[in-house]
């Protein structure tokens, strides 16, 4: 397995919250009939979609941590057919403005690329220049008569940004859903270097669905698994232009330990510290809102979990130009697998006792 | 195929290279004379002694696209437009910088940590910047230099019914076009003007123009199209589909009656489907052709093209094929009428 590779592939592959069907089967193909799946005990997916991918661990009453990183993309949804062009309508936060002139893939009976369009630019009024585009005023062309476009396509058919994924200088691959593919490849590698590694804890990586509309996917294996901690990996905000040092990390300068009230205090500790034992440079970031992460649903789950964050930084997120570092990527799984390496049965007492 | 080989080659305002490289590659061995001129135009001649009148077809061979101006101390790209682009369509693009075809990204800030009020206004040009990756300047100056240019990285292909989609096909489609009528032997001597610097002020048919002094000119084009449901109806200019488009008048130039009648006849007697452009905004070489010396009957003939001066427009292979067959018909006409009068 080349985790460049996964991630160019994971980046272009078509997933929307609750239609993560092909970029899953990327991973499912690896864990259930290919290289992955002698790194891991058990394979299994759940109602919702979630995949699960189970290492025992070794030792008497291993504890169980679960690890959760998230599958689906934000994307776009048919809303409506005008004079054979399409509207629609965000699944999950973007930005309209930076909709223009994208290309994308309606997945309706057949997989269609199409452009979103607007009015030229040549016909607008000089003070509609200066608002932005509004979802109201974009469309989707498919270059197809009406007829065919109403045979092909149906209201609720999903949409996603058509891209390669490309690779710039250091290592960085910019491309769409990056959040949270990055988080996969991570959680990916870390299971192909547990293999080498001799761990007390049981490790159950989830593979996880519709985050991006509420953590959905990771509320419900979680309850499922009752894991005795958890660990969600997800992405940060990236340094760029506009943003202050605080709310924004470096690419390529490892990964991102969260601090919060959604992270447990024991778990923070041990995450630093495994990394400086590791030699693994990291940031950290404290957030005070606990949505938007497997990390929420992870805290809440039956009756609460101890749960760790840790994230890679990403510049331009939910943009189609999501970009990451391939070394933060390869540290965060090193770091993870460190601090696996550190669970035991006497770490999760200790958990409870504030 | 001719058009998507044109459409994937960068050749932005003044960085022309690639594509009269290719140009050039293309047509040398076939014609009688080829050169190029101070501005970079790349002119063709065939059969200069041939008797009848000097006829003089143009295209451009320059495409909208971005100007590295500065390079910032974290190694991200200040640029600027080169040619008239809607700043809005650039966020979240992927392009390819200078002859070295450098990737790079166009970042916008993520939706999460704007507040409200940003999101209703466009992004402003002077916020932008393309992203290579860098870590810093330094590292940026190994790779891209003040001065390059950058243009969108979009695949050429064919798309839905059709249509064709691409960057640039303003005006790669009229370089398409000089190149099939190349094809061809006609009684009178040619003039193809495959020019330079159109996107940013119509500069260089404007001296190919005076050097030429053609009896009548020809201009083609890739013409916005309007045919999209956000658009009103008295808005849309052409209509992808419905033939090649005849100007008879925009901002830049009010074309020969007697030229206007003789493109609408010709393509009556040759049944070939045409419009013509009714937005009256918007210019072509057209207005600097027919101004250049003592005056020169210029006009221009269209491709429509839906989104263009951004990184992927469309058009339709039957218009682009109907405008060859227009041209072709239209050369003929001359060779058995003499010029529109």
């Amino acid at each position: 397995m080349n985790l460049e590779t996964l991630l160019m592939e994971l980046s272009a592959a078509a997933g929307i919250s609750g239609r993560e069907e092909r970029a899953a089967q990327i991973i499912i193909d690896l864990f259930a009939q290919g290289e992955g799946a002698q790194w891991i005990s058990e394979f299994s997916q759940d109602r919702l979609g979630n995949i699960i991918l189970r290492k025992q661990g070794q030792g008497p009453q291993p504890p169980r941590l679960m690890l959760a990183a998230h599958i689906d993309e934000i994307g776009l949804i048919v809303t409506e057919m005008d004079q054979g062009f399409l509207r629609f309508s965000c699944v999950g936060g973007i930005d309209q403005r930076v909709l223009l002139g994208q290309e994308v893939i309606v997945h309706g009976r057949e997989d269609l690329p199409g452009i979103i369009g607007a009015k030229p630019p040549h016909l607008q009024e000089p003070e509609e220049k200066n608002k932005a585009v509004k979802l109201k005023d974009l469309i989707i062309d498919l270059g197809l008569p009406e007829e065919k476009v109403r045979s092909l396509v149906q209201i609720g058919d999903p949409i996603t940004i058509r891209r390669d994924c490309c690779a710039l200088k250091n290592s960085l691959y910019a491309g769409k859903a990056m959040d949270d593919r990055a988080g996969v490849v991570a959680l990916v590698d870390c299971l192909r270097r547990l293999k080498e590694r001799h761990h007390q804890a049981e490790v159950v990586a989830v593979v996880t669905v519709q985050e991006e509309l509420g953590v959905r996917g990771a509320r419900v294996s979680s309850y499922g698994l009752n894991p005795d901690l958890g660990l969600a990996l997800d992405v940060t905000h990236g340094d760029m232009p506009g943003l202050a040092d605080y709310e924004a990390f470096k690419l390529g300068q490892g990964p991102v330990i969260v601090t919060g009230p959604q992270v447990h205090p024991q778990i923070f500790k041990t995450l630093k510290a495994a990394a400086e034992a590791a030699n693994i440079k990291y940031q950290v970031e404290a957030e005070v809102t606990p949505r938007g992460t497997d990390a929420y649903a992870l805290q809440m789950a039956q009756a609460g979990v101890a749960t760790g964050l840790v994230c890679i930084p990403l510049r331009y997120m939910h943009t189609a130009v999501e970009t990451v570092s391939l070394k933060d990527i390869t540290e965060t799984s090193r770091l993870l697998t460190e601090f696996i390496m550190q669970i035991d049965r006497a770490f999760v007492e200790g958990l409870k006792c504030y | 195929m001719l058009l998507k080989e044109l459409s994937e080659l960068n050749g932005v305002s003044s960085r022309e290279e690639a594509v009269r490289a290719y140009l050039r590659h293309r047509i040398q061995d076939k014609v009688e004379t080829v050169y190029t001129d101070h501005l970079g135009n790349l002119l063709v001649v065939q059969g200069s002694k041939k008797p009848g009148p000097k006829i003089m077809l143009s295209a451009h061979m320059d495409e909208v696209g971005l100007m590295v101006v500065g390079i910032e101390p974290s190694g991200l790209l200040k640029i600027k437009p080169l040619g008239q682009i809607d700043e809005r369509v650039l966020l979240a693009k992927q392009v390819l910088i200078g002859e070295q075809r450098i990737p790079g990204v166009i970042g916008a800030k993520p939706i999460h940590l704007q507040e409200k009020e940003e999101r209703q206004k466009p992004v402003k040009l002077s916020a932008l910047f393309v992203d290579i990756g860098a870590q810093d300047k330094k590292e940026a100056e190994e790779m891209v230099k003040i001065g390059d240019v950058a243009a969108f990285d979009v695949k050429a292909e064919k798309f839905g019914d059709r249509l064709f989609k691409g960057k640039a096909l303003d005006n790669r489609v009229g370089c398409a076009i000089l190149l099939n009528l190349l094809e061809k032997e006609y009684a009178f001597p040619l003039y193809y003007a495959f020019t330079a610097q159109e996107e940013v002020g119509l500069r260089g048919a404007t001296v190919a123009a005076f050097g030429i002094n053609p009896d009548l000119a020809l201009v083609f084009e890739g013409t916005s199209a309007g045919d999209v449901p956000t658009a009103k109806k008295h808005q849309q200019s052409t209509r992808l589909g419905q033939g090649p488009a005849i100007t008879f008048m925009d901002r830049s130039v009010i074309v020969n009656q007697a030229l206007v009648e003789r493109l609408v006849e010709t393509a009556k007697e040759a049944k070939i489907p045409f419009q013509f452009r009714k937005a009256t905004t918007g210019g072509t070489e057209a207005g600097v052709i027919n101004q250049a010396r003592t005056g020169i009957i210029a006009g221009t003939l269209s491709v429509p093209c839906r989104y263009i001066h951004s990184p992927v427009s469309l058009l339709n292979l039957d218009d682009f094929e109907n405008t060859i067959k227009l041209a072709d018909a239209f050369l003929k006409s001359i060779e058995r009428k003499g010029l529109p009068e």
